[in-house]
C-alpha cells in the first residue's frame, strides 16, 4: 500500500476553558505500517498537540478504556487499524456519557451506578468456608457464564443504542448482557422474579426496541443478541408466573 | 488548597486492581470506612489483562495430584532464586488455595475438570479421574513441579477483577475514579493520606485516612518496551520513595516476560508454553530443548527469556523491521484449543498483527513484565518506615518473588497479600484514632500546588516531558534489561541522572488547564526517574546473577556475599539513592540449584 498522509478530525473540547466553543480540529499524520488508533493519538499527542486528551489503558483490547465514535461508529481504538480507514478519519467522543474532554468520556461512573442498580454481584446466603473444597460446575456451563462475563463495559453498545441515547435511565445491552451472566449462574439464588423487579420494566429489557446496533458493533462479539433473548425469555415468564 | 474538601476515611487504599480492592474489601467487611482512589474505572485496572491463570495447590488436574502447599513452596523459593522471604511464601501457599476457592464462591467461573483420557502434545496420555469432574482445573506454567494454575478460559485476570469489583459495589464501597495520588501527607514517622490529583478536573484535594494502603502496581512503562497497560508507570512507588524514608526493595529484580508480540509488546500468556506450545528460530528449529533438556519452554520466566536472547544474539533470531524475534508454534494444539483456552491469544494475534495464529507462527520477543520490587514491608503488609502506611501486590516488594517470580503467582499473591493485609489494616484501624497534624497536611497540599502553579504559568524551564521520557525508556531497555554489564550499567546511571536534572526543568507547551495529559505527565516524570535510578544503581551494584538480575560479567550467584535484599531510600534533595540491604530471610529451604538454568550461557 502506498504511504498515505492521514487527516484526522478531531472532537475538542475543555471543560475547563468554556469560553472556547467545542470544535472539531484538524491533524495531518503520515500513515506508517500496522498503525492503530492508538498508535496514531499518541504521536499526535507528543509531537503535535499535548493537551489531546483521550483514553487507553491496555491497548490490547482487554480493558474497555478507548471506546470512541470512529468515522460515526463506536469501537476500540486501540485495536483498530488505520489501514482499514479512508484517509480521512473523524473521531468524536461517545454519545451518552458524560463528556471529560475531547475523546474522553466517563465510562466509570456510569457503569457503577449501572451495576449498583443491577445489584450486578451473586447474590447467596452461603457463608464461605474455607476449609471446604470448592463446589463442583460443569465446565460447559462454566464456559456459558464466561461468555457473558467476557463484557469489558467499553461503553460501545450503549453509544450505538437508540433507547439509551433517548433515556438516561435504560440499562442497554451491557446491563442486560450482565444480568443474563447472573441470571443463568446456579452460584446466585434470586429467583427470576427478584430478577423482574430490576430488569422486567422499560428502563430494562422492555425498553429495547430490537434494532440491535449493540450485537453489530459489539468489539468483544459477544452475542449480545442471544442473552438480550435469553433475559427477554425468562423475565416473560417470571412476569406471566408472578412471584 | 481546600480544607473544605478534605476527605475523610478510616482506610485510603491507592489503587484498584485486584489487590487494592481484595485489602478494600478485607476492611469494608470489617465494618470500616473504605476510600479507593483509582486512576482509571476499577475493572480497567492492569490485572484485568492477566490472560494465564492464578497458582494454588489444589491438586485437582491428573498432572497435579499429589500436590500441596509445601511443593507450591519449594518451586516458589525455587524460582526466586532463593531472594524471597520464605516466611511469607509459607504463609502465601497456605492460602492461595482458600483464595481461589473465595473468588469461586464470588463468581469466577473458573474453568473446570472434564474427567476422560487425551494426548499432551509431547505424546504424554493423562486422564481426568470422574471424582474430580467439575472441581477447579488447572494448567501448566512455567517453573512449576505439578499443574497447579487455576485459570478461566483465557481471561482469568479478568474475571477475577470483575468478581472482585462486584463485591465492592456490592459493599457500597467508595470509589474515586480519574484521580491520583501525587504526594503522601507524612511527617517522617506517621502517614496521614495523600494529596490527591483529580484527573478530571486537574484539582488538587487532601484525603486523610487512619491507614493509606499502597497498590498501585508495576512500573513496566518505564521501559520502552513492556507488556504493562500504560498506567502502569510506577505512581505508588514513586511517592513512597519521595517520603525520604521509605524504602524501596530489590528495584533491580525485573522481570521480563519470554512473549511479547513484536512490534506490539502485548503480552500473550504463559499458558501458550503450557499447554504445549513451542518456541523456534528462523530455522523453525524448536531450540529450547537444547539449553533446558528437561523443562525445554517451560522453565523459568528469567531462565527462557534468557536462552531466547542468547539465541538470537548467535545469530538465530528472525530479522524484521523492528530487530530480530523469534516464533511461537501453537499450530498442533489445534482450532478448538486455541478458540477457547487461548482465544485472548488467537484475537491478539487476529488485531494486532493480522495473524490466524491457528496456521500462522507467533513473532515474539522477550519483553518487559514485572516487577518484584516495590515498597518495602513486612509479613503484615506494613511498609518499612512509616507507621500507618502498608502496601500489597506488585508496588510492594513483600517479599514473595525473591528476584523472579514465578508465572500464576501474580494473581495469587494480589488477593492473598489482600486478604492479610486487609485483616491487618482493619486489625489497626479498629484501635487507632483519626488525627492528623494540621500543619503537615497544610504543607504537603501547598507544596503539590506550588509545583501544579509552576508548570501551568510556564514560567521557566525549556525541558520537553515526552522527550526525556523517551530517553528514560530507552536507557533502561538497553542498559537494564535481560543481559546486563558493569559498563552498561553505569552509562544508564549517568544518563539518567542528567535525565533527572533535566526533569527538574520541564516547560509545558499546553495551557496545563483542566484535565491536562501533559501536566500529567509532567508531575509523574520526575518521581519516575527517580525509580529509574533505584533500578540502574542497584543492578550496578550487585555484582552477582540471580534470577532476572543477570551480570555478564558477573554470571553466578553469590549467596556468600548477596544473599540480601537490596534497599533504597531517596533522602531529601539528593540527586541519588542511598543503597542499603538486609539479609534474606531463609526458614525452610536452604539455598541450593533450582533446577533449570544451570547451563552456562556461552
Amino acid at each position: 500500500m502506498a504511504e498515505r498522509l492521514l487527516t484526522f478530525s478531531i472532537f475538542r473540547y475543555n471543560p475547563a476553558t468554556p469560553e472556547i466553543a467545542p470544535r472539531m480540529q484538524e491533524f495531518q499524520l503520515d500513515e506508517t505500517p500496522n498503525m492503530t488508533l492508538f498508535i496514531a493519538l499518541n504521536r499526535l499527542r507528543e509531537e503535535q498537540d499535548p493537551s489531546l486528551m483521550f483514553d487507553f489503558v491496555c491497548r490490547a483490547a482487554v480493558c474497555g478504556s478507548c471506546g470512541m465514535l470512529i468515522n460515526g461508529r463506536p469501537g476500540l481504538a486501540c485495536k483498530t487499524l488505520t489501514q482499514d480507514l479512508p484517509d480521512r478519519i473523524t473521531l468524536m467522543p461517545l454519545p451518552v456519557f458524560k463528556l471529560v474532554g475531547d475523546l474522553s468520556v466517563d465510562t466509570g461512573v456510569w457503569f457503577r451506578q449501572l451495576n449498583e442498580n443491577l445489584e450486578a454481584w451473586i447474590h447467596t446466603d452461603k457463608d464461605f468456608d474455607p476449609k471446604a473444597q470448592e463446589e463442583r460446575m460443569d465446565n460447559a456451563l462454566a464456559q456459558e457464564i464466561y461468555e457473558a462475563e467476557r463484557c469489558i463495559e467499553c461503553g460501545s453498545c450503549i453509544a450505538a443504542c437508540a433507547t439509551a441515547n433517548m433515556r438516561a435511565d435504560f440499562v442497554g445491552a451491557a446491563g442486560l448482557n450482565r444480568i443474563a451472566r447472573f441470571l443463568i449462574d446456579p452460584r446466585d439464588e434470586r429467583s427470576p422474579w427478584q430478577v423482574f423487579e430490576v430488569v422486567g420494566t422499560d428502563e430494562g429489557v422492555f425498553g429495547c426496541i430490537g434494532l440491535m446496533a449493540c450485537d453489530d458493533i459489539c468489539p468483544m462479539e459477544i452475542p449480545l443478541q442471544q442473552q438480550l433473548a435469553l433475559v427477554r425469555r425468562k423475565m416473560a415468564w417470571a412476569g406471566l408466573k408472578g412471584k | 488548597m481546600k480544607w473544605s474538601e478534605a476527605h475523610l476515611s478510616d482506610v485510603l487504599v491507592i489503587g484498584a486492581g485486584l489487590a487494592g480492592e481484595r485489602v478494600a474489601i478485607e476492611a469494608a467487611s470489617r465494618g470500616h470506612t473504605v476510600t479507593i482512589l483509582s486512576l482509571v474505572p476499577p475493572r480497567r485496572s492492569h490485572s484485568t489483562a492477566a490472560q494465564g491463570g492464578m497458582q494454588a495447590s489444589l491438586g485437582n488436574v491428573a498432572m497435579g495430584y499429589g500436590d500441596n502447599p509445601d511443593i507450591h513452596f519449594e518451586d516458589t523459593v525455587k524460582g526466586s532464586d532463593w531472594g524471597c522471604d520464605q516466611e511469607v511464601a509459607r504463609l502465601f501457599v497456605e492460602l492461595a488455595p482458600v483464595a481461589v476457592r473465595q473468588m469461586a464462591q464470588w463468581g469466577v467461573p473458573w474453568s473446570r475438570v472434564v474427567p476422560g483420557k487425551r494426548t499432551l502434545p509431547d505424546g504424554v496420555e493423562v486422564e481426568e479421574l470422574p471424582e474430580k469432574a467439575g472441581l477447579i482445573a488447572q494448567r501448566q506454567f512455567g517453573g512449576t513441579a505439578k499443574w497447579r494454575t487455576c485459570f478461566a478460559s483465557d481471561g482469568t485476570g479478568h474475571v477475577l477483577q470483575y468478581a472482585m469489583d462486584s463485591v465492592v459495589v456490592k459493599l457500597g464501597i467508595t470509589v474515586h475514579d480519574r484521580a491520583e495520588a501525587i504526594a503522601l501527607i507524612h511527617d517522617g514517622k506517621e502517614c496521614y493520606g495523600a494529596v490527591v490529583l483529580s484527573l478530571r478536573t486537574g484539582e488538587l484535594r487532601p484525603y486523610l485516612a487512619k491507614a493509606t494502603v499502597i497498590a498501585t502496581g508495576g512500573y513496566g512503562r518505564m521501559y520502552g518496551v513492556s507488556t504493562n497497560a500504560v498506567i502502569n508507570e510506577g505512581t505508588g512507588m514513586a511517592i513512597a520513595l519521595d517520603t525520604g524514608v521509605v524504602p524501596l526493595g530489590n528495584m533491580e529484580a525485573v522481570q521480563f516476560h519470554p512473549t511479547g508480540i513484536v512490534p506490539a509488546g502485548i503480552l500473550v500468556t504463559e499458558g501458550c508454553r503450557g499447554d504445549g506450545g513451542y518456541l523456534l528460530d528462523k530455522n523453525l528449529h524448536r531450540f529450547m530443548p537444547d539449553y533446558e533438556p528437561v523443562k525445554k519452554e517451560v522453565a523459568s520466566r528469567d531462565v527462557v527469556s534468557r536462552w531466547m536472547v542468547h539465541h538470537m544474539r548467535k545469530g538465530y533470531g528472525v530479522e524484521s523491521p523492528y530487530g530480530p524475534h523469534l516464533w511461537l508454534d501453537l499450530r498442533h494444539l489445534g482450532e478448538a484449543h486455541i478458540c477457547t483456552n487461548l482465544r485472548e491469544v488467537f484475537t491478539i494475534c487476529a488485531n494486532f498483527l493480522g495473524i490466524n495464529c491457528v496456521q500462522e507462527l507467533i513473532p515474539v520477543r522477550p519483553t518487559q513484565h514485572y516487577s518484584m520490587g516495590g515498597v518495602r514491608t513486612n509479613i503484615h503488609g506494613e511498609a518499612v518506615g512509616l507507621t500507618r502506611l502498608y502496601a500489597a501486590g506488585e508496588a510492594a516488594c513483600w517479599d514473595l518473588h525473591g528476584f523472579n517470580r514465578l508465572g500464576g503467582n501474580s494473581l495469587a499473591e494480589t488477593i492473598v497479600a489482600g486478604m492479610v493485609v486487609g485483616e491487618k489494616v482493619a486489625e489497626f484501624v479498629q484501635e487507632a484514632p483519626l488525627t492528623f497534624p494540621f500543619s503537615v497536611v497544610e504543607d504537603h497540599l501547598a507544596a503539590q500546588a506550588a509545583r501544579i502553579e509552576s508548570l501551568r504559568r510556564r514560567a521557566s524551564g525549556s525541558e520537553n516531558v515526552y522527550e526525556l521520557r523517551k530517553k528514560m525508556e530507552e536507557t533502561l531497555l538497553e542498559h537494564v534489561g535481560i543481559f546486563r554489564t558493569g559498563e552498561g550499567l553505569q552509562q544508564a546511571v549517568t544518563t539518567l541522572q542528567e535525565l533527572y536534572q533535566r526533569s527538574q526543568d520541564l516547560r509545558l507547551r499546553s495551557s496545563g488547564l483542566g484535565p491536562n495529559p501533559e501536566l500529567f505527565s509532567a508531575l509523574r516524570l520526575p518521581g519516575m526517574l527517580r525509580l529509574a535510578l533505584c533500578i540502574a544503581q542497584g543492578a550496578l551494584l550487585r555484582t552477582e546473577s540471580r534470577g532476572s538480575h543477570y551480570r555478564e560479567d558477573y554470571p553466578k550467584r553469590d549467596d556468600v556475599n548477596w544473599l540480601k535484599r537490596t534497599l533504597a531510600t531517596w533522602p531529601p534533595g539528593a540527586s541519588m539513592p542511598h543503597i542499603d540491604y538486609e539479609p534474606v530471610k531463609i526458614t525452610e529451604l536452604p539455598p541450593g540449584d533450582r533446577g533449570y538454568g544451570t547451563m552456562p550461557i556461552k
